[in-house]
This record gives structure tokens, sequence and C-alpha cells, in this order.
């Protein structure tokens, strides 16, 4: 458990993070929002001392990280940021093996870790270990990076707009992936990102930051049927309220059982992705399938427009 | 049938080199003879002093190398045929030297003239940019120049070459000509890494500290705009004075004149360069990789071995290559002050109007410099892993 008490950043005049306080639960994936200059930077910069608080503490499993070396600290924490920062001059492999080194693992500790995670990111070792960052495309160095921070198998992930400099459809693989691996290792991630969209579909929680103030941490859904402040309004959308919230609900949680005359979607299909289906073929009802691939539930349209309506909740 | 015809393709540089060539041979002469070494010289053709077989042969060479430079694109031929007519013009002028001198006779000095200059520029000129169009790697670069120099060494150490009046010269001055040059290097090489000590670390702390910047860069800014000249006069006084206040700083060699004044003087002009070119390094390394350094865990120390200076020694290995290359040239001037290196045959030379003296100390220190650019040049290549 990651607790932020008070945290405060001052720069001379101004106040980049004022007064955060929030809680992030164990293997979760936290997303923290909001508009340039908002201090979302600041704040996950200063969970990991490369920005020191003007005041309030840090605490990882009630450990305040002020009682350990900086640098020590950051070894045991995960670490990704845009634009990556992958080291030009070492290999594939070497910079995967950055904190392992660091931490003193032995050659074939550090060379198995490195073959393991290259697979899990679908990078052949053979092919991908000892080539150079800039002979890979934009989505390899992306999930190089990744990988570079989960090396040394940190309870913690900080990622700084990991995503932020990858195409739409790349970046749609790179959340998947990043879903996929939190689900696999556990890992507690906490994420920046300025797209609204981006923190909806990766936070368990997700955080509002405005000024430098924590305007509301809360589930996705209850920031949409339940904002705090007028900017989370704003951001959340007023205009696609009912759309957002369906898009967090997968569709076989609402399902009855039954196969009726309709399209047939697949089992990790959102309610918005069901909806879309609906109105696209004209149909009342559409089929949800199992985890083998058959269709065995549907939902109809009524059930639909039942589970978006929350006006006067 | 109508044929269209193109006018035949020609190498501009090559065109542009011909013209050089033929107009230095059209209008100079190849060799001078001088009755003794301070006399203007007398100019001679080829024919004059060469058996006829000879001249045609050398003719041939040059209407050959005309023809290449200007027609055959393939850069192998190009280099090979401006180096046998590199090799052919000196025969000629070495045997034209022999052909003239009376036996026995050492006051007489036959010097190559004006013609063999520029044909030796223009086929140099030749050769180094087809050796250019074959982009050979830092190793192969270094390795030419190797076999460039071994060649020069050892066709000079044959004696076929000893009736030209440089080595007439050089024969004078056989023992100071060796110190000389090992005190031109040392003078060179000792100031650059004197002055390395201190600007490394002073790069460095310019770019931690942004503020500081301004003030370093711009004092080291103001010291090379002094002329050099000008600044071996500045330092005569304090250094004469230090070394009158204590004795045993003038027991190490510390004087008003002399090596000690050139080597402060180089170090001084080395700083900017060196720092300048530490802090463009430096600045230039990802600031995202350094970033990322920080967040995994480097220390500072840790940051600055692993990561900024690898990424920052192209830019310092170009900083060394700058002023060695100026130190070499620089050290000429240092004989003014009693500093010695190969500046003393220069400036002996012009005393004497002897331009064969001059020639002696001028042209090794071009072959010094142009070496160091080479050499440094192909370390700053193998250096460079990322594309810039």
């Amino acid at each position: 458990m990651i607790t932020l008490e008070r945290l405060t950043k001052r720069y001379e005049a101004t106040t980049a993070v004022d007064d955060v306080s929030m809680i992030v639960e164990p293997h979760t994936i936290t997303t923290v929002v909001g508009t340039s200059g908002s201090g979302k930077s600041t704040l996950l910069r200063m969970i990991n001392r490369l920005v020191e608080p003007t005041s309030g503490r840090v605490l990882i499993d009630g450990i305040d990280t002020a009682t350990e070396p900086a640098h020590l600290l950051r070894r045991r924490i995960g670490y990704a940021i845009q634009g990556l920062g992958l080291f030009p001059h070492r290999t594939v492999a070497e910079n995967i093996a950055t904190v392992p080194r660091l931490l003193g693992w032995d050659a074939a500790r550090v060379r198995r870790r490195v073959d393991e995670l290259l697979a899990a990111f679908e990078l052949d070792p053979a092919r991908y270990a000892d080539v150079y960052p800039h002979e890979l495309s934009g989505g390899e160095q992306q999930r190089v990076g990744v990988a570079r921070a989960l090396a040394a198998e940190p309870n913690l992930l900080l990622m700084d707009e990991p995503f932020g400099a990858l195409d739409p459809i790349l970046r749609g693989k790179a959340q998947d992936d990043l879903l996929d691996i939190q689900r696999r290792f556990g890992t507690t991630i906490i994420l920046v990102t300025h797209d609204i969209d981006e923190a909806f579909r990766l936070g368990h929680r997700v955080a509002v930051m405005s000024g430098g103030r924590l305007l509301q941490h809360d589930r996705p859904a209850r920031l949409v049927t339940h904002p705090a402040d007028p900017f989370v309004s704003q951001l959340v959308g007023a205009t696609e309220r009912a759309l957002r919230l369906l898009a967090l609900t997968p569709a076989h949680e609402i399902a009855r059982p039954g196969v009726v005359e309709g399209p047939t979607l697949p089992g990790t299909a959102t309610l918005r992705e069901l909806l879309d289906a609906l109105v696209w073929s004209g149909a009342a009802a559409a089929n949800v399938a199992d985890g083998a691939g058959a269709a065995d539930r549907h939902v109809t349209l009524g059930a639909v427009l039942a589970h978006g309506r929350r006006a006067g909740e | 049938m109508s044929t269209v015809r193109r006018a035949p393709w020609v190498d501009p540089l090559g065109a542009v080199l011909l013209t050089i060539g033929a107009f230095g041979w059209l209008t100079l002469p190849l060799v001078l003879f001088k009755a003794n070494r301070i006399l203007p010289g007398v100019p001679h053709t080829l024919a004059e002093v060469l058996p006829t077989s000879f001249v045609v042969a050398v003719y041939a060479t040059l209407a050959t190398t005309a023809y290449v430079a200007l027609r055959v694109a393939s850069p192998r031929v190009r280099l090979a045929t401006a180096l046998l007519a590199i090799a052919v013009i000196a025969v000629a002028v070495a045997a034209a030297a022999s052909a003239l001198t009376p036996p026995g006779n050492r006051v007489v000095r036959v010097a190559p003239g004006g013609a063999f200059w520029l044909l030796l520029l223009a086929l140099g000129l030749l050769a180094t940019d087809a050796i250019a169009r074959l982009r050979p790697g830092p190793l192969l670069r270094v390795g030419w120049l190797v076999a460039f120099f071994a060649a020069v060494i050892g066709a000079l150490h044959t004696g076929f070459f000893d009736d030209l009046s440089i080595l007439r010269e050089h024969a004078v001055n056989a023992a100071r000509f060796a110190d000389e040059v090992r005190r031109h290097l040392w003078l060179a090489l000792g100031s650059l890494l004197a002055a390395l000590l201190l600007a490394w670390p002073l790069g460095l702390v310019c770019h931690r500290l942004p503020r500081l910047q301004g003030a370093v860069l711009g004092t080291l800014n103001f010291v090379q705009t002094i002329p050099s000249i000008a600044l071996f006069g500045i330092l005569m006084a304090p250094l004469a004075a230090l070394a009158a206040a204590w004795p045993w700083l003038a027991g190490l060699g510390v004087s008003g004149i002399g090596a000690a004044p050139a080597a402060v003087a180089l170090f001084l002009y080395s700083l900017l360069p060196l720092v300048a070119n530490t802090v463009v390094g430096l600045s230039r390394v990802s600031s995202a990789a350094v970033d990322a350094a920080r967040g995994m865990g480097m220390t500072s120390l840790q940051v600055l071995r692993a990561i900024e200076l690898p990424l920052a020694l192209p830019a310092l290995l170009a900083g060394i290559r700058i002023v060695l290359v100026q130190n070499i040239g620089l050290v000429t001037i240092a004989a003014l002050i009693g500093g010695g290196g190969l500046g003393t045959f220069v400036f002996q030379g012009i005393g004497q109007t002897a331009m064969d003296l001059v020639l002696l100390g001028a042209l090794p220190t071009v072959a010094l410099a142009f070496a160091a650019a080479v050499v440094l040049d192909a370390l700053a290549d193998l250096t460079r892993r990322v594309p810039r």
C-alpha cells in the first residue's frame, strides 16, 4: 500500500503540488490525469524522490521513503517515462539489465530475467537482445522501456505518460499489454497521463489533478456519476457521460442466458461496444461469447439503456 | 536515323584540379637552381636536365592523370593514378636535382619550383577526394595515413632525394631537427593534457550550473581573442617576476622567455575549445536517458560514468582534435620567444632569407597537424556507436 500524506511541493513563487493525500491499494492501477501544469508529474516524481517534497510524506507499506537513501529506494521502484529514455549506446539486453546490475545480480540470473522479459513482451531474445534501441520500431522501443522498468520485479511501477509518443493503434496495443502484464505480475502501477480516455481505460482508480490540487480520487464510474468538482465533469465530458459509463462495464456482467437473433460479440466486449453493434445492425439484442468463443448469453437494448441511465439517481 | 549526341561526362572537381595543375605546369618553373642557399633561384625545365625518355615518361604520366581526373569515375583508379603521379613528379624533381648538382658540391641548392608545389596540391586533393569517395572506415583511414607516412619516410631514407634543397637543409640540421620535432610534440601534447585536467571538470561544472556557463565561457572567449604573439608578450613579465622571486621555479624551467610562456599560452588557448565541447557534448545527452537513469536508481557518479560521458565522448574527442591541430600550428610561433619546436627553422629561415629552411620547419608542421586530425577523427568515429 502506498500512502501519500499531505504532499506539497513549492518552487519559489509557485506551488506545483498542493497538500495532496491519497491511498493507493496494492495490485491496482491508479491513473493520475490532469492538464499540463496540473502537478501530476511532480506528484509522481515525489514518490521515488526524483523531486523532494517541500512538506508531507510518502509511505510504502507503512515505511517513510525518506528514511532510505534515494538511489536505493528508486532501485525498488520501476520507472518508465515518455520518450522512454532508453540508453542509446547500450543494447536492448543491457538496457533491460540496468537495475538488476545495479542491484548486483549475478550474470546468469540477469541473462535469464532479460530473456524472460523479452519473451513476455513478444520480443524474440535471439533477435532483439543484442540490437541497439535506434534499430527498433517505436512500438518495440516502448515495450523495451516497460520491460526495463519491470526488470528487477518491483512491487511498484511509476509511469509518466509512457504511451505519449505512440500512434493511436500502437497505443491501444500498449494499453492492452500493460493491463495484461499487471494481471500477470500483480504490480501496483501509478500512471500519469493527460488523456482522460487512457485514464478511464487503465485505471482501477482515477485521480484528477488541477492546479496542483487533487480534485477527486475514485473509481472511474464514480467520476462519471458523482463528479466532485465542475472541472471533473468537464473533463469526463457532459455529453458522453452515459457512453463512458457503458465503456466501463463488460457486457457479460449483465448478460442473460439464451441465444437471440442478432450480432455476436467477443467475451471481452464492453456495453459501449455492444450498443455500437446494436445501433449499427439495427438488432434489438446481441449475443456475448463465452471464453471458448461460442455464444451462450445475450444482452437486450433495453438492458443496455437501463444500465446507462443515471439521471435522477 | 538521327542520334542525339550528349556532352561527354566530365568530373567537375577533376576539371578544377586540372586547371590548377596545368596553370602551374605552364606558367611556373618545376625546378629552381641556386648557386647558394640564399640566392634567388634560376628556373630550369625538365627537358634541359633530364634524358628525353625520362621527360616523355613524366609527360605521359601527367597526361594520363589529366584524363583520369576528367573522365574516369572509379575512385580506386583515381587514387592509384594520383599517387603514381605524385611519385613520378617527386622522382623527376629529385633526379633533376642530382643532375644539376656538381658531384661533391654542398653549396648549390636545387629546390622544387612553383609548378611542383601546385601539381602536388592538385594531385593531393585528387587523392584525398578519391579516398573520401571510397568511404573507408575509421581504422582503414588510419591505415592509409600510416602507409602514406611510411612510404614518404622510407623514400626519403633511400638517399635518392638527398640532393633536394630541403633535405640538404635537413642534413645540415639533422640532430637539431629530431630534437625540435620532439620538443614541438611535447609542447603541443603537454599543454593539451594539462588543459584537459582543468577543462573537463570545468565543463562538467558549467553543465551542472548553467549560471556559471556565461561567465566561464565569456572569460575563455576573451583569452582566445588575444593574438598569440601578444599573449607571449603579456606572459613574459609575470613569469620572469615569478622566477626571480622563487629561484626554485626558475630551476624548474620557469622564465620570461623559452618554453614556459609558450606552454602557459598554449594551455590557455586550449581551454575554450575543450570546455565548450564538454558543455555541448553533455548538453546533447538525451535528458530522457539521464532522467531514466536517475529514476532507476543510479547515483550521480554512475549517471556520469555510464550515461553522460560515453554519450558525450565524440564531442570530447572533437574538442581534443581542435586543440591538438591548433596547438601544433601555434607551437610554431612559440619559437619567437625561444620556445623551440619546428618554428625555430621557420624563423631562422626567414631571418636568413633561406626559403628551404622555412620549408624544413613548415612542411613537417603541416604533416603533424594533418596526421593528428585524421587519427582523432577516426577515434571520434569509433566511439560514435549511436547515429547522429
